[in-house]
């Protein structure tokens, strides 16, 4: 039997965070709006209105290609791709055929394995979003809302081979692009979209096979069983003797399944020219490095700073699922050493829901009362589950952990008088009498019991090694 | 000829009602499309009342129906957009305003400016103010002809190829074309984006050094605007001036030929040196702009689609739709310059036209520039013919096109040209001499032009 490999590239659009649209005034946020509520003449494609860039967009553009170790070009230009579409006013979107602002790079993807993928960028354009059309059956109606919408395409080269390196890569620029602060990252409302270009060819084959394009993919998710499936299906054809075509397919989430939407036959001529309207965009390389120096740090320097706490793979996911945890996690580091640092990281990977929907549950990110917290559990104030309920708690408020556990009683008992007595007291008690004779006869276990029995007393407060030591002493 | 001078110090609403009679006096020519008469009328009571004292304060003026303006409709001359409302004005209108100009109407021409003769005009052609059985020239021709017949003292009007200069020339008016990004086009019909520029009609230089004084600089709309450099200037004497060889061939009208003559004696009898000067490359001219502008022209109309605004045609698809409103709307050379356009640029041939003509263009402005080192001003014919008969070409696009051959090359350098008054031929049609500088140079040209015209 034939062994196959597939080959994929992915293009991913991404939404930049600007207050503005690309080429005007109106607002970019355009979630919870009414339809048209947030467009500009300039949206609308009235006559005689022009673009005017938004520098705040390249400045974020640049930040993207940094993120990708990518060139940037000292100058770019904006071109007119032409087509008819109700939602795209001008008749033409405005993108970057011919000199993009960003160059060639390539990034690093962690894989689950532990292993990693070097994916490189072959270049990332920048570009308006087009409106959105909404049919309903005997019409559809137009909303420009996103209309304008500054986007760049960051277009892969086709360094993948696998669903899961599809995936990792995609959930890498996602967490790139968003510590970057290029983008939102809301991938529920399309801030992040990609399209997987697949082919499949016999394992080894010099010639790369016909590919297919799955577009607008909106999870990480779906790329991996999108890419999932098309293999499957490409193979199936190939093994029938039955040639691929070249095409672009949508993927149905609930089904699972990839669909053909239009053929390279339709491809439409776009009549690509230069704006006219738009001069070159220039940066110098001082600009370039400005804008570099200035960016957030982003996750592969967490990786590298967090390899001396040796924390498990899925630790360091999930602190790095959230770019403020990384950034408290790595404070911490710096004031209060590894050791503070790895114990406070794992109340966070274990602790916080990392899951979209109840992600923001932390608000305070301010390192000194989990620094705090971590000492008092070295220190033996706290059980490991008594700190637990206090970092919980600490999460969302700004009182000391100190207060938070005195206010729910849980400071451990480390005087030795106050435990001696409830020691005394349980070792007289009646119902221990057959615990301390088995112990006296050399059954060290049930020792657990009657420290059990202290906690109980002292609402689980007392020091479990202390009363432990003292039980010894008695017994 | 009135003066804008002549207008200053009266009352705003007697300069209005006066305007607006003198156009209703003259309407056979179709000149006006539209008239804005309640928002008129308003302003220039507002401006009587206030004692404005703008530069412009209670001047009337036309402007080409290409400029989005407020109390009337702006049809581009065009069906699609026949009864389109601007929500906005273009930033030219409202610097003139600012200065207390008060727009009475709206001028007729070439439908999106594509022509020469406002023969193209959805709503039929403007007749010359001197000879009614001609044509206007264009695609300006409705605010040459307002200036000329002194309905107001200024109007403006768009220049892309020559469509302020011919005019001009036509009806012995002066006609501005500045350096491109001199005036926003923000709220100007877009033709040709990398050409087109805004400019004036007026009856002597210094009105029009005052109105592109007021209009030009730089705007946040416009991205392409310059910062504002024009400002009144001195004329500056014994400049090297160079008679363009090319254009003053056998293909040009003796008389046309004459006239420039006559304007180049009084520019060596004023102590300046005038020697013959050859642009070889100038034969490329228009070819260049006839795949250049056709190409921006395919673009810039593919938003009149029909379902945003303007004409929308009954249908039942979508492709119909599209099909059907820009069929009924766009007028038969708009059509023919999309179909141009979309061709020089499609897959294929983009390289082969587009491209080519792009570095072409390229070396044209190299050519200029050279040419620029040495002289201060060139000098030529506006058109190779005074204006022609009323039909005459409008059944020959190319030999319509060829009308443009002077006007394009200052066009596509982005240089500053300027149409002025030249005489008559023997049978009284007006002659424009052309005035082309180095970018920038607007006020010296228009200096220049005061300078001689003092002398005539």
């Amino acid at each position: 039997m034939t062994e196959y490999e597939m080959t994929i590239g992915i293009e991913c659009h991404v939404q930049l965070a600007t207050r503005t649209k690309l080429f005007s005034p109106a607002d970019n946020d355009a979630r919870h709006k009414s339809p048209n509520s947030v467009v500009d003449p300039v949206d609308f494609g009235l006559p005689g209105m022009l673009p005017v860039l938004n520098t705040r967009a390249i400045e974020l553009a640049v930040i993207a290609g940094k993120a990708m170790n990518a060139k940037i070009a000292n100058v770019s230009r904006f071109d007119r791709k032409h087509y008819f579409y109700p939602d795209l006013p001008n008749g033409y979107q405005i993108t970057q055929m011919y000199h993009p602002t960003i160059l060639e790079g390539a990034i690093d993807v962690p894989m689950e394995n532990g292993q990693s993928v070097t994916v490189r960028i072959h270049h990332a354009h920048i570009e308006m979003d087009a409106g959105k059309l909404s049919h309903y059956g005997e019409y559809s109606l137009v909303d420009l809302n996103r209309a304008g919408t500054p986007l760049i395409e960051i277009v892969s080269e086709p360094d993948m081979h696998s669903p899961q390196e599809a995936k990792a890569y995609a959930a890498e620029l996602h967490k790139r692009m968003t510590y970057a602060g290029v983008t939102f990252g809301d991938l529920y409302h399309g801030n992040m979209r990609f399209d997987v270009n697949i082919s499949v060819a016999p394992k080894g084959a010099t010639q790369l096979g016909k590919r297919a394009e799955i577009k607008n993919l909106n999870s990480f998710r779906s790329v991996e069983r999108a890419a999932e499936y098309e293999f499957k299906r490409q193979v199936a054809l190939l093994e029938k003797g039955e040639k691929i075509i070249q095409e672009t397919r949508g993927w149905d989430d609930a089904k699972g399944k990839t669909s053909s939407q239009r053929s390279k036959e339709d491809a439409q001529d776009y009549r690509y020219m230069p704006d006219p309207d738009i001069p070159p965009i220039v940066l110098t390389n001082e600009q370039i490095a400005e804008l570099q120096a200035d960016m957030p740090k982003l996750p592969p320097y967490y990786r590298e700073k967090w390899s001396s706490l040796a924390l498990d793979k899925s630790v360091t996911d999930s602190l790095l699922a959230h770019q403020s945890y990384a950034v408290l996690i790595a404070n911490i580091q710096d004031s209060a050493g590894d050791a503070i640092a790895k114990r406070v990281a794992h109340w966070f990977a274990s602790g916080v829901a990392t899951d979209e929907e109840t992600a923001e549950v932390a608000s305070n990110f301010v390192p000194e009362g989990y620094i705090e917290l971590a000492k008092m559990v070295d220190a033996d104030e706290l059980s490991s589950t008594a700190a637990k309920e206090v970092f919980n708690e600490l999460l969302t408020n700004n009182k000391t952990p100190r207060e938070i556990a005195e206010a729910k009683n849980l400071l451990q008992v480390s005087d030795e008088d106050a435990i001696a007595a409830i020691v005394d007291e349980v070792l007289d008690d009646p119902a221990s009498a057959k615990a301390v004779s088995d112990f006296r006869a050399g059954n060290e276990k049930v020792i657990g019991f009657l420290v059990g029995q202290i906690m109980k007393k002292s609402q689980g407060k007392a020091n479990p090694a202390l009363a432990q030591k003292l039980i010894r002493e008695r017994l | 000829m009135t003066k804008i001078a002549d207008y200053q110090g009266s009352s705003a609403v007697a300069n209005v009602k006066k305007a607006l009679e003198e156009a209703k006096k003259n309407e056979h020519y179709n000149a006006i499309l539209s008239f804005c008469e309640a928002r008129a009328l308003e302003r220039a009571a507002e401006i009587d009342r206030s004692n404005v004292t703008g530069r412009l304060a209670g001047v009337p003026f036309v402007a080409k129906d290409n400029f989005l303006t407020y109390g009337t409709k702006t049809t581009a001359a065009s069906h699609i957009l026949e009864n389109f409302e601007a929500p906005l004005q273009a930033t030219a209108i409202e610097r003139l305003e600012a200065e207390g100009a008060i727009c009475i109407g709206k001028a007729n021409l070439d439908a999106f400016a594509h022509g020469g003769s406002t023969e193209n005009s959805a709503f039929g052609p403007t007749l010359n103010a001197v000879d009614e059985t001609r044509v206007a020239g264009g695609s300006s021709g409705g605010s040459a002809v307002v200036t000329a017949l002194d309905i107001v003292p200024f109007a403006i009007g768009t220049d892309t190829g020559g469509s302020i200069r011919q005019p001009a020339s036509f009806n012995g008016v002066y006609g501005v074309k500045p350096t491109y990004g001199t005036v926003s086009r923000y709220g100007v019909v877009a033709m040709a984006s990398s050409t087109d520029t805004i400019g004036c009609f007026t009856t002597n230089a210094a009105d029009a050094e005052l109105v592109m004084d007021i209009m030009a600089g730089r705007d946040p709309h416009d991205m392409t605007t310059l910062p504002d450099f024009f400002g009144p200037e001195a004329v500056k004497r014994q400049q090297k001036i160079g008679i363009i060889r090319e254009f003053m061939t056998d293909d040009v009208d003796g008389e046309v030929k004459e006239r420039v003559s006559e304007y180049v004696s009084r520019m060596k009898a004023a102590g300046h040196n005038v020697e013959e000067v050859s642009l070889p490359i100038l034969k490329y001219a228009l070819a260049i702009y006839y795949i250049v502008v056709p190409a921006e022209i395919s673009s810039n109309l593919a938003r009149y689609d029909g379902v945003r605004y303007g004409r929308r045609a009954q249908s039942a698809t979508l492709t119909e739709l599209y099909g059907k409103s820009r069929s009924e709307g766009f007028v038969r050379e708009n059509k023919r310059r999309i179909m141009i356009g979309s061709y020089v640029l499609s897959s294929g041939y983009f390289d082969a036209y587009y491209l080519q003509a792009q570095k072409a263009r390229t070396l044209l402005i190299q050519a200029f520039n050279e040419l620029f080192d040495t002289y201060d001003v060139l000098v030529g014919p506006v058109s190779p013919t005074p204006a022609f008969k009323l039909g005459e070409n409008s059944s020959d696009p190319v030999k319509m096109y060829l009308a443009d051959v002077m006007t394009v090359p200052a066009s596509l350098s982005g240089m500053p040209a300027i149409s002025v008054p030249a005489g008559k031929t023997a049978t009284g049609l007006p002659v424009g001499v052309q005035l082309i500088g180095q970018r920038r140079s607007d006020a010296a040209l228009l200096a220049l032009a005061k300078d001689l015209e003092a002398d005539a």
